[in-house]
């Protein structure tokens, strides 16, 4: 009993340590005072003006379309190289998975750096460069989520399908493509995810005229931020909510949950 | 299908690792190895003997360490306690620890600001008490603190991922055998969580070393870790030889940690996800 209650008691400090920041963030974006600490009466009028400023929903319109088209991009790649990967040798597989294990290991800070100083050679800085450097590092997480699949997908059905006469594009998507299907969109998620929660990678890449989120909260940070941030924390916070709950509880997830 | 065939699914994958990975390497070595008129000099990478930025390596490494031995300390215990929760709810109180982790990178660094700050939440909250304020903001132990908040996540669940995997068949044999608790901790469970152990400090550390956002805007200037004298030497000074040179010395230092923990849990594929 004893030991029970102290395993809830370090349960609620971790808990409490994990949402405190979260919760002052969002009680903050119902704070009608200028001041950070006082309160000043409930408002609705961050949340008005976030949407109403233009510089907030740009950088916001950015953060999507590069996550969105990033991930996209890298799971196109991604899967396709998964598929050849895994008809490899087992040394050169070996090599494959280390090669993209690269990019996920190295620091952010390096990534940025190297690819900056390549893109300043060729192009100016700006959307497209961070769209390149967001699917050069969403590759590697699309990859590590197909392989496992294709390794646990029976190849025997496979090549009966081809026996029986099926073209490689049949069996591929009657057969294959059902088996894997949920590993390429974990690792879609996954790309979606690392895209916009990453800071370092865009900050060197960007250039002067576009923002994400990140980059814009991080120059604000310096000068003083507005309010209006504590509003967009506290949809942003939802929205993971709501994603997440639904990935793990949704129905697609407990299906898979009964499959295995 | 033809298998050689299919292997050439891979190509463009290579085509882009050449191109985005390799090359941009290649590019930072070129600059690390140059003056700015294209001479060949060992200096910019020399220049990490230079005190400014031993001190800094230093730090940088101090942080990492402390922040990566605090996040193990914590979590440990943590997996432990979500791990025994046999119980229904066991899937949903996982979810509520993985997803602070969602929040933006920045937003959390924001929220710790306002917490820590002299006129913050926590000031304000001892104040009412009537117990001395912290003033903690602008020092490495705020930079620490929203560190462990930031990367305790990646330590969390290799660690649990590699807990739930253990058999209770195993656990079961031990008690058969007349072993206790502690002997079971330290002959079953240790071992066996090892990799994920590892693959958590790796996760951690790595990250830790070699961040510099959270003590530009945590450490008010005054905390210079190494990522930070790197970021200043591209973004303020201009001086890009200066700062390839130094991050080959991370990315060297980075390659070096990563070296000796995967030695040190040959598996290592305790997985994070």
């Amino acid at each position: 009993m004893v030991k029970k209650s102290f395993q809830r008691i370090y349960l609620f400090f971790i808990f409490l340590f994990l949402y405190l920041p979260i919760l002052v963030l969002i009680i903050l974006s119902f704070n009608n005072s200028k001041t950070r600490v006082q309160w000043g009466g409930f408002t609705l009028k961050w949340y008005q003006g976030l949407f109403s400023s233009s510089s907030i929903m740009t950088a916001f319109g950015t953060t999507l379309f590069i996550s969105l088209a990033s991930a996209l991009i890298a799971t196109f790649l991604g899967t396709l190289a998964a598929l050849g990967i895994d008809a490899m040798k087992k040394r050169n597989q070996a090599i494959m998975i280390g090669a993209a294990n690269i990019p996920l290991l190295n620091a952010d800070i390096v990534t940025g750096i190297s690819m900056m100083l390549l893109f300043v050679r060729f192009t100016r800085l700006g959307m497209s460069t961070v769209l390149l450097a967001h699917i050069t590092f969403n590759i590697p997480y699309v990859i590590l989520n197909v392989l496992p699949k294709l390794k646990q997908s029976s190849r025997t059905t496979y090549e009966a399908a081809l026996d029986l006469g099926a073209t490689p594009w049949q069996a591929f998507f009657k057969i294959l493509w059902p088996q894997i299907r949920p590993g390429v969109f974990s690792g879609f998620l996954m790309a979606m995810t690392m895209s916009l929660d990453d800071f370092s990678v865009t900050y060197f890449t960007k250039g002067a005229g576009i923002n994400t989120l990140s980059t814009m909260i991080y120059t604000e940070m310096r000068k003083g931020i507005r309010p209006e941030m504590y509003a967009l924390s506290t949809i942003l916070f939802l929205l993971a909510f709501v994603l997440l709950l639904f990935m793990n509880f949704g129905p697609s997830a407990r299906k898979e949950k009964n499959e295995l | 299908m033809n298998n050689l065939k299919r292997q050439l699914l891979a190509g463009p994958y290579l085509l882009w690792m050449a191109g985005f990975v390799l090359l941009p390497v290649i590019v930072i070595l070129y600059y690390a190895f140059t003056t700015t008129s294209g001479h060949f000099t060992l200096l910019n990478v020399s220049s990490i003997f230079a005190s400014i930025h031993v001190k800094s390596l230093i730090l940088s490494l101090k942080l990492a360490l402390i922040c990566t031995g605090i996040c193990l300390i914590l979590s440990y215990p943590l997996a432990m306690i979500l791990n025994n929760m046999k119980t229904n709810s066991q899937s949903f109180i996982v979810f509520i620890f993985i997803l602070p982790m969602w929040m933006n990178f920045m937003l959390r660094i924001l929220a710790w600001k306002l917490l820590l700050s002299n006129n913050g939440v926590i000031n304000t909250f001892l104040a009412a008490l009537g117990l001395p304020g912290l003033d903690v903001l602008n020092t490495p132990s705020a930079v620490v603190f929203c560190m462990v908040y930031d990367f305790l996540p990646f330590m969390i669940l290799p660690i649990y991922n590699a807990m739930a995997r253990i058999q209770e068949d195993i656990i079961e044999a031990a008690k058969d055998l007349g072993a206790g608790n502690i002997t079971i901790f330290f002959r079953i469970i240790v071992p066996l969580t090892m990799p994920g152990v590892v693959s958590g400090i790796t996760m951690v550390f790595v990250p830790a070393l070699t961040s510099f956002a959270i003590s530009d805007l945590l450490g008010g200037g005054k905390v210079l870790l190494i990522g930070n004298v790197i970021e200043q030497a591209f973004m303020q000074e201009y001086n890009w030889n200066l700062g390839s040179g130094l991050s080959l010395v991370l990315m060297i230092f980075v390659i070096a940690s990563m070296a000796l923990m995967s030695s040190k849990g040959e598996e290592g594929g305790a997985g994070v996800w």
